[in-house]
């Protein structure tokens, strides 16, 4: 069948979409990048598309909070649209900036506050698929995902984590390394259905062997590649 | 005037902005604090339901992380709001959230409160807040709660005529001073006399025009100045060509085939492989940095981006070199009016991270160096690099064209920066540099960039609006062509700006283009889609005139012809000079060992770990070699290289920068930090006859003839390396005058500081090579000659400095031969790791390799018969290259047997050098990642 078409979702500051962008394509699917704003003026545009990101960055300047203010952006004008996309099982992923709109949309579960460190951090962290998750974008995925962090606001907060494991919703953890703090060592969290994904560390920044820090040093590889986890999002969109 | 309302938001965990001012207190020594307390405090004026506070409330309260209240606090803290005027993002969210939801309110403002614990007296409270939390240059402070205050409304004032004909000296100067024009004596009497032709006194509009184009910052009247020398080498008088005149015919005669536009526009632009180009530039911000540590590196940065977008090119990463005074200066030592290195560090580090991280571009090469001399003058230096498809450079504005400001409105911050960054500081400088400094906008420069990339065929130049504001930006476009513009066209931020204020405004973010009217609807269009700001204000004219309008009045009439040409060139002396060469010393290190341990926790030479992690070097994907390398990811890179996730090849990026040389011996200074830069492109495998460089200069104040002698040897000495090299500089810039008169009026000034930036291009980023050491039993071969070269040295930092301290570095001749065969064995796939020899020389390159590959090395061979020679000089040209023992002969045949082998890689855990006790290399690691943060404040 033909290209999965997927949007990338930017706000105003968002910083990583082209970056996902490509990613996607190499995933298999036909991206576009959007501006929020054109998806409030034309809220059936949504319709058009079978996976949708958004991405990471510094949305309205993340001032008075990160991502609050896109959040409000997408919840006043394209509310309905975003659940009936989640509703009809189409893949959802925040990264990073997404992350954060998206818990702040209520689509996903808990908050992020300031790293614990106090410092916005970047470095390369290690991620563990979580086995009994129920999520669609690590369905799979054995070997630990390799890619970068690279955020000031990432301390994933949660009243009950227990609960969240439970459910199946925690999809990744910090291996060894919890860079900023996040409660239970999560990194990325899914909703009970498992299509809507939000991680803080950039997948999307490890799409080709060179880009690890130690690929001269026999690092990384094929099955470290964050790219997989776009692969999986395509494959899910391609099955519905 | 509507009522106020205040939402005070409390974090629920701790916040790590409290943790950081006790941690400040503690490391300044001004006391323990244990308990601090940050609220932000967001204001609201409007007639607000209670329905509307809650929705507010439930947007910018997020109950899992604060607790809001709208009540008034009544315990005993600290109010902080910024000045009016000062840019306020957290209040456009404001705005924006009551749009959202339908919410009519005056206006907004937030704020922070601090409270302390109960043992800390108020004098102790004042004391943190003055010396680590506020800065009176931007921000208003108060016991209690504070009122934020909005800039007033006001009359528009007409320009005002300053009388001008007639005057005598001392009149002139008197206005020179009372308008702060910094211009020289001789240049007051060109614009007296030019008016007096004119038959008329100027605006103040005009002269202010003037004193932007003509200052030190804009018009580099140093560099384009013809120079009396006495003394160096030669010795006798001579007449030396203008500094700026000499930089240009360097790259003239080399002619490289690869550079598309030289010292002119914004940046320099360079084509490495068909079909696209790169345009290179790096800025200085010192005087802002100096006093808003913060804001100022934050619009530094902000400045060079625009620069880059001014060549229309994408950019696609930051470099910063950043030079304080030490971090454990003790407060009674330090001068007044100068902030303490450790708050011009936290300001200046996170001033650059907020801007190159929001904007998203990654931060990936630079250095931070530390020295006394910089206490009172601390250096930024923030570099761009963009790229873009091969394409003609924009012929610039035809007769008829609209002038388009696109960007952020303008208000009545960085009123005279250019002028202000031509003057000496004193420890008023803070009070009267107020106006000058403003805090950036990276999200509505990212907007910027989103509409400029792909509009480039709808404008027919364009620049941006930096030092100088519309003055310099429209006045440089208009020249040889003319403009007439209309300042009431001009968004304002606020109104009761006088017409001179909105015309000199730095406001950041903005941009000025010359777009053909058949276009001009088509970039309004691109500007409403992403929300960025755009007025047309004029159009150019084609009559050389510079006509400004307030309310349809002209307030400036100015020939293009004598804004441009009509500064009298200036005639400067200079004192060349003598270093003695001929007298090398040596040194006796009674430790070794601790010497070299002692060197790698040297602030200058320890890991910048701390300050890297707070930049985004990943974002772009393009990242391939970082800044931080080997096994565990805390090995100092040389260069670092770029290349698009698909691309063969990519771009390498060296920094030579080394002012201790200079104080010694500026003009081998130069030359070996060119030496340095080359060097370091080379080593990651960069392609030694593809480099293009970039000068930038940090001197003292030129009027001093043994400091202008030291600028001209340096220029001297760069000239030499870079026609050496065959490495052509493709832009530079000078920011002179960095000199503090303390209040017992003795001059500071900082040491000869050059900055070289190195652009290099590598072939193939596949196999980009790094420091650190690979595998035991691999071979270690020193490429380079080493000599008793250690004045300046950072040996003689730990160790101090002898009363005969010997030679600077002196120029190796045959060092273009060897990068290019190590170059060959690169490419031959002979070269497994390589490192370059500097700071510390052998000794520390060595531990350096050791701890990034977590390997040992012993050390049976070395290249000189003094010891200390032989592991702490810091000789130029050297490189420490690792093979693989099969490759020996191979490796030997390409070098030409220019290379000694001094040892190999081991298992051992070792580095073990000869007359010197093993060091465990978990001790190096150890020794170079302490972490220089952490060391307090000698009292």
């Amino acid at each position: 069948m033909s290209q999965v078409p997927a949007v990338v979702i930017a706000g105003p500051g968002t910083n990583r979409d082209h970056d996902v962008r490509r990613a996607l394509e190499m995933a298999g699917a036909n991206a576009k990048i959007v501006l929020a704003s054109e998806l409030v003026e034309r809220p059936r545009l949504l319709g058009d598309y079978r996976l949708a990101v958004i991405a990471g960055g510094f949305s309205h300047g993340d001032s008075l909070g990160a991502g609050r203010m896109l959040a409000l952006d997408l919840m006043v004008g394209l509310g309905e649209e975003l659940r009936g996309f989640v509703d009809a099982g189409r893949p959802l992923i925040g990264i990073c900036n997404g992350f954060q709109v998206l818990t702040r949309t209520r689509l996903l579960p808990g908050a992020l506050g300031n790293n614990a460190q106090g410092n916005f951090d970047c470095r390369w962290v290690v991620l563990d698929t979580v086995e009994k998750s129920s999520c669609v974008w690590t369905k799979g995925i054995e070997d630990p995902i390799h890619c970068p962090i690279a955020h000031g606001e990432g301390r994933y907060v949660h009243p009950d984590p227990e609960s969240l494991t439970a459910a199946g919703q925690v999809a990744l953890r910090y291996r060894s390394t919890n860079p900023n703090g996040s409660v239970g060592d999560i990194a990325g969290v899914c909703d009970p259905s498992g299509v809507v994904l939000g991680l803080m560390p950039h997948p999307e920044n490890h799409i080709v062997a060179r880009q690890h820090p130690h690929h001269t040093r026999g690092g990384g590889g094929p099955s470290h590649l964050g790219l997989r986890m776009f692969e999986n999002g395509v494959r899910h969109a391609k099955g519905l | 005037m509507a009522p106020r309302h205040r939402l005070t938001l409390r974090p629920i965990e701790a916040d790590p902005r409290a943790a950081a001012i006790e941690r400040g207190a503690a490391d300044l020594g001004l006391g323990q604090l244990h308990e601090v307390f940050i609220a932000d405090i967001v204001f609201v004026d409007g007639d607000l339901e209670s329905a509307d506070r809650d929705r507010l409330h439930s947007i910018l309260v997020d109950p899992l992380l604060q607790r809001g209240n709208w009540d008034l606090p009544t315990s005993h803290a600290v109010e902080i709001t910024l000045q009016p005027g000062v840019t306020d993002s957290g209040a456009d969210a404001v705005r924006h959230a009551c749009a959202q939801l339908g919410i009519n309110i005056e206006a907004a403002a937030t704020g922070r409160r601090i409270r302390f614990g109960e043992d800390v007296s108020d004098e102790l409270a004042n004391e943190v807040i003055v010396r680590l939390v506020a800065n009176p240059i931007i921000e208003r402070w108060v016991w209690g709660t504070i009122e934020p205050l909005h800039p007033g409304a006001g009359e528009r004032v007409a320009a005002t005529i300053i009388p001008m004909r007639g005057a005598d000296e001392e009149r002139l100067a008197a206005i020179n001073t009372s308008r702060a024009l910094y211009l020289d004596p001789e240049e007051m009497v060109a614009i007296r006399d030019h008016f007096e032709s004119l038959d008329r006194d100027p605006t103040d509009l005009e002269l202010e025009t003037l004193g932007q184009t003509w200052s030190e910052h804009c018009a580099h009247k140093t560099f384009r100045a013809i120079i009396d020398a006495t003394g160096g080498p030669e010795g006798g008088e001579q007449e030396l060509v203008p500094l700026m005149t000499q930089l240009r015919s360097c790259t003239e005669t080399i002619d490289a085939a690869f550079v598309k536009s030289a010292f002119v526009g914004n940046a320099g632009v360079i084509e490495f492989a068909k079909g696209t180009t790169i345009a290179l530039k790096a800025e200085t911000h010192n005087h802002p940095s100096a006093v808003e540590p913060f804001g100022g590196a934050n619009t530094g940065v902000g400045g060079v981006i625009r620069d880059v977008l001014g060549i229309a090119h994408k950019p696609i990463a930051i470099t910063d070199i950043l030079c304080f005074g030490p971090a454990n200066l003790p407060l009674a030592d330090l001068p007044e009016g100068s902030l303490h290195p450790r708050r011009v560090r936290e300001g200046v580090i996170e001033g650059v991270a907020d801007y190159g991280n929001k904007i998203g571009l990654p931060t990936i090469a630079g250095a931070i160096l530390y020295d006394p001399a910089y206490t009172t003058n601390p250096l930024v230096f923030a570099g761009c690099i963009g790229t873009a498809p091969s394409r003609p450079l924009h012929e610039g504005p035809s007769p008829g064209d609209r002038v388009l400001v696109l960007g952020g409105a303008t208000g009545r911050d960085g009123i005279r920066g250019a002028t202000f960054s031509s003057a000496t500081m004193d420890a008023t400088t803070g009070e009267v540099a107020g106006a000058s400094v403003q805090i950036g906008d990276p999200i509505i420069e990212k907007l910027l960039i989103d509409v400029l990339i792909g509009a480039e065929d709808l404008y027919s130049s364009i620049t941006d609006c930096g030092a100088g504001g519309l003055s310099s930006a429209v006045g440089e476009m208009a020249e040889g062509i003319g403009a007439d513009v209309e300042l009431d066209l001009v968004p304002r931020k606020y109104p009761g700006l006088e017409p001179w204020e909105v015309w000199l405004s730095e406001a950041q973010e903005r941009m000025v283009i010359s777009v053909p009217k058949r276009n001009v609807s088509a970039i309004v269009n691109r500007c409403k889609r992403v929300g960025v700001g755009v007025a047309d204000i004029g159009e150019f004219t084609g009559d050389n005139v510079l006509t400004v309008r307030s309310a349809g009045t002209p307030v400036c009439q100015l020939e293009t012809t004598f804004l441009h040409d009509g500064r009298p060139q200036r005639r400067m002396n200079a004192v060349l000079p003598d270093p003695d060469r001929s007298d090398p010393t040596t040194r006796t290190v009674d430790d070794p060992a601790a010497a070299l341990l002692a060197l790698l926790s040297h602030p200058n030479i320890a890991s910048k770990a701390t300050t890297i992690h707070r930049y985004d070097h990943e974002i772009l994907g393009s990242t391939v070699v970082r800044p931080l390398i080997g096994a565990a990811s805390d090995g100092p890179a040389d260069g670092v290289v770029l290349a698009e996730p698909l691309a063969k090849h990519g771009i390498a990026i060296g920094i030579g920068v080394n002012p201790w040389f200079g104080q010694h011996d500026p003009e081998a200074m130069a030359y070996a930090v060119v030496d340095e830069a080359i060097r370091n492109v080379v080593a990651v495998g960069a392609d030694p006859d593809k480099i293009a460089l970039l000068d930038n200069f940090s001197w003292g104040d030129p009027r001093r003839a043994s400091t202008l002698g030291e600028l001209a040897a340096a220029v001297e000495g760069c000239c030499a390396a870079a026609y050496m090299y065959n490495a052509p500089f493709v832009s530079g810039k000078d920011s002179l005058n960095n000199e503090y008169i303390g209040t017992d009026g003795e001059r500071h000034a900082v040491p000869p500081t050059l900055v070289i930036t190195a652009v290099a291009h590598v072939p193939d980023a596949d196999r980009c090579i790094t420091p650190d050491l690979v595998e035991p039993g691999n071979l270690l071969m020193l490429i380079g000659t080493t000599s008793s070269e250690f004045a300046g040295s950072h040996l003689d930092k730990i160790l101090g400095e002898p009363p005969k301290p010997g030679v600077a570095p002196a120029p190796d001749p045959d060092a273009p031969t060897h990068y290019r065969d190590l170059h060959a064995a690169m490419n031959a796939g002979l070269v497994i790791s390589c490192h370059d020899l500097s700071e510390g020389g052998l000794a520390v390159a060595l531990a350096e390799m050791c701890l990034a590959g977590r390997l040992g090395a012993s050390i049976d061979k070395l290249p000189h018969d003094d010891h200390a020679t032989s592991l702490f000089s810091e000789s130029m040209g050297r490189l420490i290259v690792e093979i693989e023992p099969r490759s020996a002969a191979a490796f030997m045949r390409v070098m030409d047997d220019h290379c000694l082998q001094i040892g190999e890689v081991s298992e051992s855990g070792m580095l073990s050098l000869p007359g010197v006790e093993p060091i465990l290399v978990a001790d190096l690691a150890d020794a170079f990642n302490r972490d220089v943060y952490a060391t307090g404040v000698e009292s």
